[in-house]
């Protein structure tokens, strides 16, 4: 080896003249690096927002424990939350929060998963020019809308189905399987979409019917897909503000049934963010529960990629 | 979910949050008043949303006086109001309540410009069947011991509380002048006046409380020891529910927004401006309120 290194060894100018040349970046080369270079400094500035938005948050919501000292765990399970006379249990927020978004997601999920069966093995030339665009339409329809048919509409409903004021999770479940809907859709047509075309033929080719097909094979080859898809609306459930903040009444209690007024994490805050002042243990009090927002939407992108890790798994297998 | 949709999701979101922040460095540095002989400069009021109509208004009216003067009015609620004035970030802070009133305000640094009053009352569903409470039977209701509109003379009927926001201004007001302490039932909060109004008018056997300028005839206005929610007995401090409307400074404020506070309260707005949206002169005002509720007369 090294005695073919030292014959390769340039030993005159005209030689060195062209390694030089072969050495020098080319064009190519040189947008190869452009290109690079702007992926880098998009990604940069990325890492950067998010990461001084977690440290923006995170410092934020920790003041209520380390400069009020309010005991972490009288937060989480104290039920009595009254910022401005001190008293700060996020509960009612909490259970409010994933009442609503449980609740949302359950009855969300037979629809949206039968919507994308009809749209990909049932009559995919009708899903795809006739669906597709109506569940599209529901992504773009701006919350407020959904908030305010919500009030107009589904309040007024509920007070003469059930009683009461017509305020409260029930309420704020309706108007959020709306929200959801397309979103639990779309990505459970993407995963059916995804199955290999071999499963199917294999399956009708064994004699089964199209239900026994969809049903046994197709949906459960999807079942990780159309899980993350119930994680994603869950995930956009939890964290919706305005729509639910107009429907729910926005009442920081313990919700004791679905049809009385509660309170979710988001309503509280977009109530209460106007009325308080920055450094007091009633600001403070409203960044921790965006700190609990945060994690909990950290909790469910963990939990999708979980989820599809195991899925990756089970298709190798 | 492929990871190219998720990136472009996590893009869009990125680049709301980022249009988010150039608003909030927007508004902050238009504070930064000049001012030289042809008034001129900016004015930014941020705050109260019961104030914000009118500022609006007088707003519109005072720059095309002054066209030099770049005036921009803002809501985001009495706490907003104060803590942006404080901190230096706007020219003027509105707010319904006294500085003093606000924990975490040092009201020391601020100056208190009084340029309206309003007065509040309490409102009820049509059907609740009552057009007059007792001062007590009020602090009843709002402290949960009162909890069917007929223990007040009205129908059989469950009394559902609407409330405003804790902190609010408006809310403030209504329960020092009612609650004197007690603390409320927890109960539904809202965050505006228009939520409240759309809502009591709505909701069987709802009470709350509005400015009078939201009084509508879907809605029926309660006396209070049979005296009724009018102007006039706000001025005499025979309505107790009232607050002034503030436009606080921080020292001294420059020409721009000095003009602009006199504008506000001479006697051309005060008269005209000021009555016509619903709310009461200063000038009309036959007593006064300090922070600690003490009425003096004038």
């Amino acid at each position: 080896m090294e005695q073919t290194n030292s014959d390769l060894k340039p030993n005159d100018a005209r030689t060195d003249d062209w390694t030089a040349r072969l050495h020098r970046a080319t064009r190519a080369t040189r947008e190869d690096w452009l290109g690079r270079g702007i992926s880098y400094l998009c990604i940069g500035v990325i890492i950067l927002v998010v990461a001084s938005m977690l440290w923006f948050i995170t410092s934020k919501g920790i003041a209520t424990f380390t400069q009020n000292h309010v005991n972490l765990w009288k937060f989480i399970s104290g039920t009595n939350w009254s910022p401005n006379q001190g008293q700060i249990g996020a509960l009612p927020m909490i259970v409010g929060s994933f009442a609503v978004t449980f609740a949302a997601a359950i009855v969300a999920t037979p629809f949206a998963v039968g919507t994308a069966i009809f749209m990909t093995e049932i009559a995919p030339n009708k899903g795809r020019k006739f669906l597709q665009p109506v569940i599209e339409l529901l992504v773009g329809i701006p919350s407020v809308v959904y908030g305010f048919i919500g009030l107009a509409v589904v309040v007024p409903f509920m007070r003469h189905l059930v009683g009461g004021s017509g305020f409260g999770i029930i309420s704020a479940t309706f108007v959020l399987f709306v929200m959801v809907l397309p979103t639990i859709t779309t990505m459970t047509v993407d995963s059916l979409r995804a199955v290999p075309r071999f499963y199917k033929e294999a399956s009708l080719a064994l004699g089964a019917t199209r239900w026994q097909t969809v049903s046994r094979v197709i949906l459960r080859a999807a079942t990780p897909g159309i899980l993350t898809a119930i994680i994603f609306g869950m995930a956009r459930a939890f964290g919706e503000a305005l729509a639910v903040q107009m429907v729910i009444g926005n009442a920081a209690i313990m919700p004791k049934n679905l049809i009385s007024p509660a309170a979710t994490l988001t309503s509280q805050l977009t109530t209460g963010i106007g009325d308080t002042i920055d450094g007091t243990l009633p600001s403070n009090a409203l960044w921790s529960l965006a700190l609990i927002l945060l994690l909990m939407s950290l909790f469910f992108n963990a939990l999708v990629r979980l989820i599809a890790k195991r899925g990756q798994l089970s298709h190798e297998r | 979910m492929n990871k190219g949709t998720k990136l472009a999701m996590g893009i869009a979101a990125m680049s709301l949050l980022l249009v988010g922040c150039g608003k909030a460095t927007s508004s902050t540095s238009s504070s930064k008043s000049s001012s030289n002989e042809a008034l001129s400069g900016k004015v930014t009021a941020v705050g109260s949303t019961a104030l914000q109509p009118l500022a609006a208004k007088a707003g519109s009216q005072f720059t095309a006086k002054n066209s030099k003067v770049n005036l921009t009015v803002q809501g985001g609620g009495s706490g907003t109001g104060l803590s942006q004035v404080q901190s230096g970030a706007v020219s003027l802070g509105d707010s319904d309540i006294f500085a003093e009133e606000k924990a975490g305000i040092k009201a020391s640094e601020l100056t208190d410009h009084k340029v309206a009053v309003v007065g509040m009352g309490p409102v009820v569903n049509k059907d609740a069947g009552v057009k007059n409470l007792k001062m007590s039977q009020l602090k009843g209701i709002f402290t949960g011991k009162i909890t069917n509109w007929k223990m007040v003379g009205g129908k059989d009927q469950k009394i559902v509380i609407i409330n405003r926001a804790q902190g609010s201004g408006t809310r403030a007001t209504f329960e020092n002048a009612v609650l004197k302490g007690a603390s409320a039932v927890k109960s539904q909060e809202q965050d505006s006046n228009g939520a409240v109004q759309k809502i009591v008018a709505t909701t069987p056997g709802a009470v709350s409380y509005l400015a009078f300028s939201y009084f509508t005839n879907k809605l029926q206005a309660l006396s209070v020891d049979n005296v009724t929610p009018t102007d006039n007995n706000v001025e005499t401090n025979k309505w107790k529910i009232w607050s002034y409307e503030h436009m606080y400074t921080k020292g001294k404020p420059d020409k721009a927004t000095a003009a602009f506070l006199s504008y506000m309260t001479s006697k051309d707005v005060q008269n005209s401006l000021v009555k016509d949206m619903g709310y009461i002169s200063i000038h009309d005002m036959k007593v006064s309120k300090d922070a600690k509720g003490t009425i003096t007369q004038n």
